[in-house]
């Protein structure tokens, strides 16, 4: 199969000149990639395909000011600079996609998939918006096997009960192994800075060998438990215990988790997407509808764009309990609205737990680094 | 036992000496470009009234904070002045509001310690610097503003932003509007946008105003009168933050 780079491609840095010819090569190799932009994502109806899943969520400045011609300025960062990806042929998985992938999350991101549909292959899963409606779990059922179609009359590609059985299996497996690696961290001194174990977790959202990365996952986390039990202490007792919540951070990680990091805490747990969230249900491989069984398991994500959205509140309860924290800080980007409106209901369960509570609203730019960094000791000077 | 404390702030940088409970000296210099030299000025200052420095143990803050090559150890403005504030109020549970250069921050204290705070963002409405763009706007000084602020009212400022809310003044200028009158459009754009902040925080107790802008008692009443709670201030609320620092160094 011959795949062509982009036009600009002698002008970018090494790193990404090479993430595009591993993807070239992937695609040349007859692979087939799906572009996906959300933990509700149902990765197992891509395994069981036999196409490649990877996250195509924008976590850089860099094209945001280019998504800025198409889209307006106050919208989540995350959102444009998604959008400003595929405008610029600058991130080599939303270049080589097939097919990309999107729900009916929030309104900035359902609004922008339509834009991004007259660039690139989009398709848009209807997401519920309440799952605890009585309709939900049959739309949301309807909604994958409509996926499955679509993946079979697009690529061909026949999708078995038994190849989605075989995916649930392996994707259990590798929730497993990420909640294993980030509950590490209920020791204390916990093992690790979080800065670090996000970097491992994260590859296992761009890679093409599912199998070896999710053995490496489990390897690291072996790693970490020994050295820890042979007496290594990389984070002192001293540091402040603290539990991240809100919107998805990758884009903002130095600026939150490694600012709490540099400035006296450590990050013991992650809540959101990217963290714990998204990977502590696991889908019933014996269970007679397979694929009911798997829009049942991505119902239970506390994502805010649910409405109500009780499964966030219960989890923060339940890993407060676990993970013993001793602040919680609730990053939000900025203009998500979701997120934003949610921290009253956060603020409330905070207080109610007893537990000190700092909101920070923060976009991709580096201009607020140093207020943020003034919030963020002085939250930890406090504790 | 002695120690000092120095607070770096984006116009002012303010340091004090004290001796266990009481202030031997304070004094504030202007910032100007570089925390580096302002931080060596202020050495050389207290060395030439007879404080070694080498053996008091300092802390520093604010947003120059670590440009104080001297101090053992750097904390932020919020626990500073939250620190500061207590001493110099004589209570434990209240709320500090700061309006900063260039931020405005609200901390709540109980029982002698920061239990939450905010601090406004990216913004420059309802800090120091929205003041200091209006007064400019006006060829005023800031007090002279809060000053004139006082006998005027009936103008209202409806623009949030500095830019626009600049434009604003300006055009009131140019319809004739009288300077008091539009001086206290301004202090009560400010006002207004520092209450909604404290509404953010838990309240209860009165609230005691530190930052430059201590010396204009009129933002206090005005503060006081939006927040239904009364609203202290003095000259001494400046060094707020230095103060805290310092009770902090002696800890060290
Ligand atoms: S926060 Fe919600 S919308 Fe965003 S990636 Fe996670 S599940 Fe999807
Ligand atoms: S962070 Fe908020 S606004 Fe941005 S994509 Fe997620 S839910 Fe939407």
């Amino acid at each position: 199969m011959h795949v062509e780079l982009p036009a600009s491609f002698e002008a970018f840095s090494e790193a990404r000149r090479n993430g595009f010819l591993k993807a070239k090569a992937v695609k040349e190799h007859g692979g087939r990639i799906a572009g996906t932009f959300c933990t509700f994502t149902p990765n197992e109806v891509f395994d069981a395909a036999g196409i490649h899943t990877v996250s195509l969520c924008g976590t850089s400045e860099e094209t945001i000011p280019a998504a800025e011609s198409d889209l307006p300025k106050n919208l989540c960062p995350l959102i444009k600079s998604s959008y400003g990806f595929a405008l610029t042929d600058k991130c080599p998985y939303t270049y080589f996609s097939d097919l990309i992938v999107g729900e009916t999350t929030c309104d900035g991101k359902k609004k922008m998939y339509e834009l991004l549909g007259r660039l690139k292959r989009v398709y848009v899963m209807q997401l519920p918006q309440n799952a605890d409606h009585p309709q939900a779990l049959a739309l949301w059922t309807e909604e994958i096997r409509a996926l499955i179609q679509r993946l079979r009359s697009e690529f061909g590609a026949a999708v078995s009960d038994e190849d989605l059985r075989q995916a649930c299996k392996h994707r259990n497996r590798q929730r497993r192994a990420r909640v294993a690696l980030m509950e590490l961290q209920k020791q204390t001194p916990p093992p690790a800075f979080f800065k670090d174990l996000y970097k491992v977790l994260d590859s296992l959202n761009f890679s093409f060998d599912q199998e070896s990365s999710t053995q490496a996952v489990e390897a690291m986390t072996q790693k970490l438990q020994r050295e820890y039990d042979e007496g290594a202490r990389p984070v002192s007792a001293a540091h402040k215990r603290i539990l991240i919540t809100g919107c998805p951070i990758t884009g903002v990680l130095e600026k939150t988790v490694g600012t709490i990091e540099s400035n006296g805490g450590v990050v013991v747990c992650m809540e959101n997407c990217g963290g714990i969230k998204p990977a502590r249900h696991m889908v019933d491989p014996q269970a007679e509808d397979i694929v009911q069984a798997i829009a049942e398991r991505y119902l239970e994500i506390g994502c805010a764009v649910m409405s109500p959205n009780r499964r966030r509140m219960e989890m923060i309860r339940q890993l407060v309990e676990e993970f013993q924290p001793e602040g919680i800080v609730d990053v939000i980007l900025q203009a998500c609205h979701p997120y934003s409106v949610e921290r009253f209901e956060m603020r409330a369960l905070a207080k109610e737990m007893g537990i000190p509570y700092l909101p920070v609203e923060t976009d991709f730019s580096s201009a607020d680094a140093g207020q943020l960094t003034t919030r963020l000791s002085a939250f930890i000077e406090m504790l | 036992m002695r120690s000092v404390g120095i607070d770096i702030g984006s116009s002012g940088t303010k340091y004090v000496v004290m001796e266990d409970q009481a202030l031997l000296y304070h004094r504030t210099i202007p910032t100007g470009f570089s925390s580096v030299k302002a931080a060596q000025q202020a050495k050389e200052d207290m060395e030439a009234r007879g404080y070694d420095m080498a053996l008091l143990p300092c802390i520093s803050t604010g947003y120059g904070r670590g440009s104080v090559p001297y101090a053992a150890k750097t904390l932020t403005e919020i626990t500073c002045h939250g620190r500061g504030a207590a001493y110099l109020m004589q209570k434990e549970t209240f709320s500090v509001i700061d309006i900063g250069g260039q931020d405005t921050k609200v901390i709540r204290m109980e029982g002698g310690s920061v239990k939450e705070f905010t601090m406004n963002d990216k913004c420059a409405a309802g800090t120091g610097r929205f003041l200091e763009v209006m007064a400019s706007a006006m060829e005023l000084e800031p007090e002279a503003l809060c000053r004139i602020a006082k006998r005027g009212g009936n103008v209202h400022i409806s623009s949030m932003c500095t830019t626009f809310a600049e434009s604003e003044v300006i055009s009131l200028i140019g319809q004739g509007v009288s300077r008091q009158d539009i001086a206290c459009g301004i202090v009560e754009s400010i006002v207004n946008k520092v209450a909604s902040q404290c509404g953010m925080v838990e309240s209860g107790g009165s609230y005691y105003l530190t930052g430059g802008l201590c010396e204009c008692p009129y933002i206090a009443e005005m503060l006081s009168r939006a927040l239904g709670a009364q609203v202290e201030t003095g000259p001494m609320a400046r060094y707020a933050g230095a103060v805290g620092a310092a009770l902090y160094a002696r800890e060290l």
